[in-house]
């Protein structure tokens, strides 16, 4: 903290901002609204992990009793919320994979052709992104139900499949922005070299421009698993009477009771997150470097 | 010979909408040449290149690779390789495994790919690095790997897309005789496109020089560099006095024409210039020779001269204004000469040359390179 090295010290005076002296207040400074902003990010999640060892004596998991291992010892005590955890982990795996191979197709589209409304295209795909999720969620329930407007004499049974074809939709959207923005770099003429040494267009795909844009991709799904499992709004419209996925069932809970379990299963799906994004920029860090990209 | 001709260009013609990239190109590629391509950038010859390696169709005319029409096969089905400008090395993959791609492709058996991979590498002198990925060598070194991921396919042709450009100026020099070496050695046709001259006349067996989409000349480069067949070529290959003339009689093989000073020059007669056609006379700079109280050549006086070591830079200026540059080596016997003093510049009979005048030619001109 107290050692600055020369150089340091004469960017910080020559950016004129801050002279040495009013440095250390500076910094104080600094670092505690560094600390209150990440307290504010980091509190209501604290709180979920910490009431998930709470003991309450209701029926409602809302004030600190007493400190127990029981939640986590039966964390699949309440089948109504596995049953609804199971239910979303199958709509988010398959729609992350289904919105991950759409969206990469359009993204690699959009960048590396130009072809004739391709900016209304670009348009067309960051309007859902905008679009609010209660106007989305209402306008994809009149789809569903209206007997005309998809099939002829087809009104779609609110279930698994709508929440799923929903799902895509928006998350089509999210793969698309953050794939693009990764492969806006992409060096093209390696394709060039690949089919000049004889790879026909799919070769050229899988043994060069894939395993490139790969690490893009995987973070595209992850965004996309993320938005999709905890998206509540569009689902509540399209997920009919008996169909509940987690954050859905949790809100209908919520009402009569919120058991600790709640607080488990939530921790649980904190933890494999952060598992995963850590694993994921230390592979990320790696390969930078092997690659020197 | 047309069993020779490896790469045939059939009255080739590129328009990229209203913009004639290539007009009208028409030549042939020996097979085991050196072949260079060289003009300003904007000239065509690079998309004649990619032309030949499939990335762009002919709008016009036929492209044919030892007899077969290629035109409108893709580059994957062509057997050519390219080297391209940066390269284009697969990043995520070893040297050896960029150096194997072509013969995968090709479903090449593995053995056979393993054996040729080390052969190549060892051609290229980088039989050490096959482990390595390409981040982790220097430009020349990723330059040899280019290089030996085409060359290990056998192709018909090597293309290059000037491939020494990315490399500094040393680095370049050892890689014009380390190409011209491995050229020898594996005895492909190589075509090598470039907007630098001394690199086409290090290397070439025969030099296209292109302008404007058009090929003004294809020779040898003795003969680019002493008979051009055009101004643009004259000017753009080494350095070039261009002297408007006037041309005046035409015997046979030879022909004589008038500066404005009314100096008579004789050169080898040009095909279609007659007696009053107006014509450049071109004479190289180190062709010259400088002389003091005589009144043969051209009066010109000294504007400037310049001390380069093997010879001295004269800036001469005629009457008429015309710049010229002359090249003096230390063995003349001059005496000092400064700014304004008058001298006159004569040649040997086959010094200079008589070349069609280009409409847009401005009086006189000493391009240098």
């Amino acid at each position: 903290m107290t050692a600055v090295t020369p150089t340091a010290r004469a960017r910080k005076v020559s950016s004129g901002t801050v002279t040495s002296k009013g440095g250390r207040a500076g910094r104080i400074g600094v670092n505690f609204a560094a600390v209150l902003g990440l307290l504010y990010l980091f509190l209501p999640i604290f709180v979920i992990v910490a009431f998930s060892f709470n003991k309450p004596s209701g029926k409602f998991n809302a004030v600190w009793e007493q400190f127990t291992f029981d939640n986590w010892m039966h964390p699949f005590a309440d089948q109504g919320l596995v049953d609804a955890l199971w239910l979303s982990l199958r709509i988010s795996l398959i729609a992350s994979l289904v919105a991950t191979v759409l969206g990469t197709f359009m993204a690699i589209a959009a960048v590396r052709y130009r072809f004739r409304a391709s900016g209304f295209v670009n348009f067309l795909v960051v309007l859902p992104l905008t679009t609010p999720e209660i106007v989305l969620g209402a306008s994809l329930l009149t789809l569903f139900l209206e007997p005309h407007l998809v099939l002829a004499n087809h009104q779609f049974a609110l279930g698994f499949v709508t929440i799923l074809v929903a799902h895509i939709m928006f998350c089509v959207s999210y793969v698309a922005m953050t794939v693009k923005a990764r492969i806006r770099g992409f060096d093209w003429t390696l394709e060039d070299a690949a089919m000049d040494l004889g790879a026909p267009p799919a070769r050229t795909f899988l043994k060069v421009t894939l395993p490139l844009i790969l690490p893009g991709i995987l973070a595209a799904f992850l965004l996309s698993f993320a938005l999709s499992i905890d998206d509540f709004i569009i689902t509540y419209f399209v997920s009919g009477p008996s169909t509940q996925t987690f954050p859905v069932q949790i809100f209908g809970q919520s009402r009569v009771a919120t058991p600790p379990q709640i607080n488990v299963l939530a921790s649980m799906i904190l933890f494999g997150s952060v598992t995963v994004m850590a694993i994921g920029s230390i592979v990320g860090a790696r390969r930078q470097r092997r690659l020197g990209l | 010979m047309t069993d020779e001709t490896v790469i045939a260009i059939e009255h080739v013609t590129k328009r990229f909408g209203a913009f004639v990239a290539v007009d009208d190109a028409d030549f042939g590629i020996r097979r085991g040449e050196f072949f260079s391509m060289l003009g300003p950038s904007g000239c065509g010859k690079t998309t004649t290149l990619r032309m030949i390696a499939g990335f762009e169709q002919p709008s016009e005319g036929a492209i044919r690779l030892v007899g077969e029409d290629v035109s409108r096969v893709p580059p994957y089905k062509r057997n050519v390789n390219t080297v391209f400008q940066q390269y284009a090395l697969f990043p995520h993959l070893s040297v050896s495994a960029n150096v194997a791609f072509g013969l995968q492709s090709k479903k090449v058996p593995k053995a056979d790919i393993a054996r040729r991979v080390d052969e190549m590498l060892a051609v290229v002198r980088l039989a050490d690095f096959g482990a390595r990925k390409p981040a982790q060598l220097s430009g020349g070194q990723q330059q040899r790997v280019a290089l030996a991921r085409a060359l290990v396919n056998y192709p018909s042709a090597l293309l290059l897309d000037e491939p020494l450009g990315a490399l500094d100026l040393k680095l370049r020099q050892t890689m014009q005789l380390e190409l011209k070496r491995i050229q020898r050695e594996v005895g492909i046709t190589f075509v090598f496109v470039t907007h630098d001259q001394e690199e086409a006349l290090t290397m070439s067996d025969r030099i296209a020089v292109m302008n404007e989409g058009r090929v003004e000349q294809i020779g040898t480069p003795e003969e680019i560099y002493h008979q051009p067949a055009s101004e643009f070529v004259a000017g753009f290959i080494g350095m070039a006095n261009l002297l408007p003339a006037t041309m005046e009689n035409v015997d046979g093989a030879r022909a004589t024409a008038v500066l404005p000073d009314g100096t008579a020059v004789s050169a080898a007669a040009v095909e279609g210039l007659t007696r009053g056609d107006p014509a450049t006379f071109m004479i190289r700079p180190e062709r010259m020779q400088l002389q003091v109280g005589t009144s043969e050549g051209i009066s010109a006086e000294v504007v400037d001269l310049v001390f380069q070591g093997p010879l001295i830079r004269f800036e001469l200026k005629t009457a008429q204004g015309c710049p010229i540059v002359a090249h003096v080596g230390p063995d003349e016997n001059l005496p000092l000469l400064r700014p304004g003093d008058r001298v006159q510049i004569t040649w040997d009979a086959d010094g200079g040359r008589l070349l069609r005048r280009h409409e847009q030619m401005a009086a006189s001109t000493a391009v240098p390179n």
